[in-house]
């Protein structure tokens, strides 16, 4: 499998190379869609100009990436464009590892379920073959790899593909089983963006279970283990945030980019939900409605916890797909991230219902976005209502996505446990519905 | 969210869907084109009212009196045009000099790719003279633009010694907050595009000018003004800009508003309003003033100087005199004080012109729809495309398609691959082969390109099926409904994009290209359906455009004249791209060409 998955990555790395020396590079990087104020790259040469001359790259209001990405750059940005092309490489390959990884699990899993008869006898066609199952690491590398959302959020150097690397990461450690890593990366993906703090609960609930170890609050080894886990993770913040204190000298960074990200001063138009309502909303509410939509990222995490508790990886692909939503300023980069998780859940394929509409509704969306921008900015024949009914339209469509692969996810859990041909009381045919 | 969660719901309405789908299309057809038809009924139009604030209520006094003056000026103008066979630059710059404005002078040229043979032009050379009148009581930053083309010929002399004397008369008022810059531009949009490249910096168009010595503020607003005898019957409005842009609703209200005021005959597209709406003349004259919009909107040209100031986020319009056999005629002195009020009321505004509509049409002055209105139109036939992409033996193939190791997905590719093959070779060639053209066959730079177009066209309905057969051998069953799919669904979001940008286009497209893609299968007569679907092609439909256009402006042609000027349309499409960055002509050669071919190439699938 190595050789299919490096004539790939070749591919990528081509297509972006090109892309890269094309004129379309610079046209790319400005789109709204693409870069947000966290992750633009021009914000991230103003910050590195202003270390260079000895001021504080937080003075002012440009810069908004933490001290470990501008250090980072501070030695590599003559070779950024590599940077990112490394970075989208190390994500496909980490995607592709930890689905592999999951994958022998599901299916080790299923054998030993099989072997105890555990399933009921007609849902064996719901069963995954090995053979079905081989091709989907490499297509999840591939749907990251070439997705367009991936490819233009590389070119325009947008931060996000760096971050994405880090959750990759992240992923790839917890599904190989180690805790200490898992927990260092976790906390480096949160101290770039805070929202993968969400994560905190599923990489939990997969050391839980791999350890057998039962989610019950009376158990000493429970509590054992999870007190490890948060020392872990909150060890590491502590640590890397110090030194961020010791590289900068300075606590400018955390309302510079903390505090960016959580009160949302920039309300330049993104695909997100924030812009356009605190632009139109009255000052005295803007700190209760801040408090609703950032708590709306957060609090998912418990019930969707409770639910899949048995499937910690399905719930982190929910909880990556609902923080890229739900976000104060994503970028299409986010929505690339989830979307390489895809092809991991083909099977569910024939539960979904309404996967054709929303495909029609991304892609509809993601042409009118420009067209809409256009007519705004340039032509001033529309307004932002017009670009934010798209972005209502695109959003609208993820959740539809979201929810319907989670249903998908569940109906099939319920079928396995069931039998496929459910009846009702009276022995008609029964049909499922998510209330 | 019950209908898309409750399965037995969804069951109905998916069912309903299937069994109604062909029904549901017609009806949906006809329920658009009646809807776009009925939009030029007036009791289903709005009547247009101000809705600028700073232009609404103040009232202005109109006191201009040098009409006869002007008049004079006209005919010295003429003479020392005919004595430098051009524009006279230095008899400009000393009149405008004389009557106390800044003058400047921009000098430009311009290579066309190819002859421009409607205007007799290839190497261009000119220059625009155009004079500051600076604001005495604002610091400066804003600015209004009047402008009067120096036509060859002895056109628009009118227009330009009214410029004069309305500069004259301005320059001793007080109340200006606002520069106005006098312009008149040589070579009509050539000479404009130069000018506005140079007063915003940028150069999008590889024109090479000269740039400006003397600059105002942002620009408000423009007027354009045509005029080429000494007395006029009417003034027309010209609105239609670059890509279908359209200035603010505002600015024809205001246009409007004066010509009501001083009692001159007003008219949009050359047509006077009718007050008999309840009567079927009235009514057909309605429906052919919106529909002569339409068809220059959907053209994407600029069909006056003003067409290119939009494209700046300035509002601007042509005022065009008109001089027919009419009993009622208005003299200089009454077209200037017009003048004076709209640019006195455009003085006052605080802001860009944004209250009102951008989008809309006109079915007379005083009416318009707004794109709340025509929207449905459009979409009632967009649907269609979406009905049948939801048609169940489609959405089954998409499943499909989804499916690992699926042989829909590659042969797919084929086709699409190919077709925009030929959509970039449509583009790119024509201008690229002319000399190769003129050297082998014996006809001009102009008839080369637009042979090699049609040529291009022609043979891209022979290529793409063929080779497809070549490539993969027998098409299956599942391959062209993935197709259809496919084109389909591009088909609904290029076409949706296109109206969002430029209605008309939009919809012109939709009419001719629904109904024959929603129904292709390769299932059908092959002959009969290959003549139908090449009459509703691209192509065809401009040319069925070029004839009611002149049917609509009452100058109906022979076939012939209409082939011609069919060809004519072609090279001035390509050229309005290359010189002015108009869309149309890539659009339909990149996308909706090779989108069309799609379904050709499903006609021919086995």
């Amino acid at each position: 499998m190595a050789a299919p998955l490096t004539l790939l990555l070749i591919v990528a790395v081509t297509i972006r190379a090109v892309l890269f020396r094309s004129s379309w590079a610079e046209l790319i990087s400005e789109r709204v869609e693409v870069v947000s104020p966290l992750n633009a790259w021009k914000r991230v040469v103003e910050g590195l100009a202003l270390l260079d001359l000895g001021v504080s790259p937080y003075s002012g209001d440009v810069f908004h990436e933490t001290p470990f990405m501008i250090y980072l750059f501070h030695f590599v940005v003559d070779y950024a464009e590599i940077v990112f092309m490394i970075a989208d490489g190390i994500t496909a390959v980490a995607l592709y590892l930890s689905i592999q990884t999951y994958n022998k699990n599901v299916f080790r899993k299923q054998k030993y379920a099989l072997e105890s008869d555990r399933y009921p006898a007609d849902c064996l066609e719901l069963l995954r073959s090995p053979k079905e199952m081989f091709y989907i690491p490499l297509k999840v590398a591939m749907f990251y790899l070439l997705n367009p959302f991936t490819i233009l959020s590389c070119v325009a150097k947008s931060t996000c593909g760096l971050n994405n690397a880090i959750i990759a990461l992240f992923i790839l450690c917890t599904l190989k089983g180690s805790a200490l890593l898992s927990g260092i990366l976790l906390a480096l993906a949160t101290y770039q963006s805070i929202y993968p703090l969400t994560l905190f609960a599923p990489a939990l609930l997969f050391f839980l279970q791999r350890l057998y170890i039962p989610v019950n609050l009376r158990r000493s080894s429970f509590w054992f283990f999870t007190l490890q886990y948060a020392f872990i993770y909150v060890g590491s913040l502590v640590v890397i945030t110090g030194l961020s204190f010791f590289l900068l000298g300075s606590w400018d960074f955390i309302p510079s980019v903390y505090g960016f990200i959580f009160s949302v001063p920039d309300l330049t138009p993104n695909i997100g939900l924030f812009w356009y309502f605190f632009a139109e909303m009255f000052e005295h509410f803007r700190l209760f409605f801040i408090c609703v939509f950032q708590i709306n990222v957060f609090f998912y995490t418990i019930p969707l916890s409770i639910k899949l508790k048995e499937h910690p990886v399905f719930l982190i692909f929910m909880q990556i797909a609902i923080i890229s939503i739900f976000k104060s300023y994503p970028t299409v980069g986010d929505v690339a991230l989830y979307m390489a998780f895809l092809p991991a859940w083909s099977h569910l394929y024939r539960f979904l219902r309404n996967i054709f509409l929303v495909s029609c509704v991304l892609l509809a969306c993601s042409a009118l976005f420009p067209v809409l921008w256009h007519l705004w900015i340039y032509a001033g024949s529309a307004n932002s209502n017009f670009y934010y009914a798209i972005t209502l339209l695109f959003n609208f469509g993820q959740i539809l996505l979201v929810s319907d692969y989670f249903y998908a996810y569940l109906r099939r859990e319920h079928h396995l446990t069931h039998g496929l041909y459910l009846k009702k009381k009276d022995g008609t045919e029964a049909t499922l519905v998510l209330k | 969210m019950g209908l898309l969660s409750d399965p037995n719901r969804r069951k109905a309405l998916t069912g309903l869907l299937t069994r109604l789908n062909t029904p549901i299309c017609i009806v949906c057809y006809l329920a658009g084109i009646v809807w776009f038809m009925g939009l030029a009924f007036e009791p289903f139009t709005l009547r247009t009212y101000m809705s600028e604030n700073a232009m609404g209520s103040t009232m202005v006094e109109e006191r201009f009196s040098s009409g006869e003056r002007a008049l004079s000026l006209a005919k010295e103008f003429d003479a020392h045009k005919r004595k430098a066979g051009g524009m006279p630059v230095e008899w400009l710059v000393k009149a405008m000099q004389s009557r106390g404005l800044e003058v400047f002078t921009q000098s430009f040229s311009r290579k066309l790719p190819f002859p421009d043979e409607n205007k007799e032009r290839y190497m261009v050379r000119g220059t625009n003279v155009y004079g500051i009148l600076r604001a005495p009581r604002a610091p400066r930053t804003e600015a209004l633009v009047i402008t009067a083309p120096c036509s060859p010929g002895n056109t628009n002399n009118q227009a330009v010694a009214l410029l004069l004397a309305l500069a004259q008369y301005f320059r001793n008022q007080i109340y200006w907050a606002k520069d106005i810059i006098f312009l008149v531009n040589e070579h009509d949009l050539i000479g404009t595009q130069a000018w506005l490249e140079g007063y915003h910096h940028t150069n999008i168009t590889g024109m090479e000018y000269s740039p400006l010595q003397g600059r105002a503020g942002s620009i408000q607003a423009a007027l354009s003004l045509e005029l080429s005898s000494d007395v006029i019957t009417s003034l027309d409005l010209v609105l239609e800009g670059l890509n279908g842009q359209l200035p603010n609703l505002d600015l024809a209200n205001l246009f409007y508003a004066f010509c009501q005021k001083l009692g001159v005959l007003c008219t949009i597209q050359g047509k006077l309003q009718r007050n008999d709406w309840d009567t079927a003349e009235g009514y057909t004259h309605a429906a052919q003033t919106m529909m002569l919009m339409v068809l220059k909107q959907a053209c994407g040209r600029s069909w006056g100087d003003h067409g290119l100031f939009l494209r700046y986020h300035i509002e601007a319009a042509s005022v065009r005199g008109i001089n027919s056999f009419r009993h009622y005629k208005t003299d200089a002195t009454t077209i200037g004080r017009l003048l004076e009020g709209m640019v006195r009321k455009l003085n006052n505004l605080l802001e860009r012109l944004h209250q009102s509509y951008f989008f809309y049409l006109l079915p007379s002055l005083s009416r318009f729809v707004s794109i709340g209105y025509y929207m449905p139109a459009f979409g009632l036939l967009a649907v269609i495309l979406l009905l049948r992409v939801s048609f169940p033996g489609l959405c089954h193939c998409f499943s499909v398609s989804l499916q690992p190791s699926s042989p829909g997905v590659l042969t797919v590719l084929t086709p699409v691959v190919i077709s925009h093959l030929t959509g970039v070779a449509l583009y790119l060639l024509p201008v690229h082969l002319q000399e190769m053209a003129v050297e082998h066959f014996p006809v001009s730079e102009t008839e080369a390109v637009v042979l090699t177009a049609i040529a291009i066209y022609t043979a891209g309905l022979a290529l793409p099926h063929n080779t497809q057969r070549l490539l993969s051998g027998e098409g299956t069953e599942q391959g062209w409904k993935v197709l259809k799919l496919t084109a389909l669904l591009y088909l609904a979001v290029l076409l949706g994009c296109t109206a969002l940008i430029n209605f008309s286009l939009g919809f012109i497209l939709a009419v001719t290209l629904v109904p024959i893609t929603a129904s292709i299968t390769p299932h059908m007569p092959k002959a009969l359906y290959a003549v139908v679907m090449v009459l509703l092609s691209p192509a065809f439909t401009i040319l069925y455009c070029v004839f009611i256009y002149q049917e609509l402006i009452e100058a109906p042609v022979s076939v012939s004249e209409g082939w011609m000027l069919f060809l004519s349309v072609i090279s001035q499409g390509i050229l309005d791209h290359a010189l002015y960055g108009s869309l149309v002509y890539p659009l339909l050669a990149l996308f909706i060409y090779p989108c069309w071919l799609m379904f050709w190439n499903i006609l021919f699938w086995n």
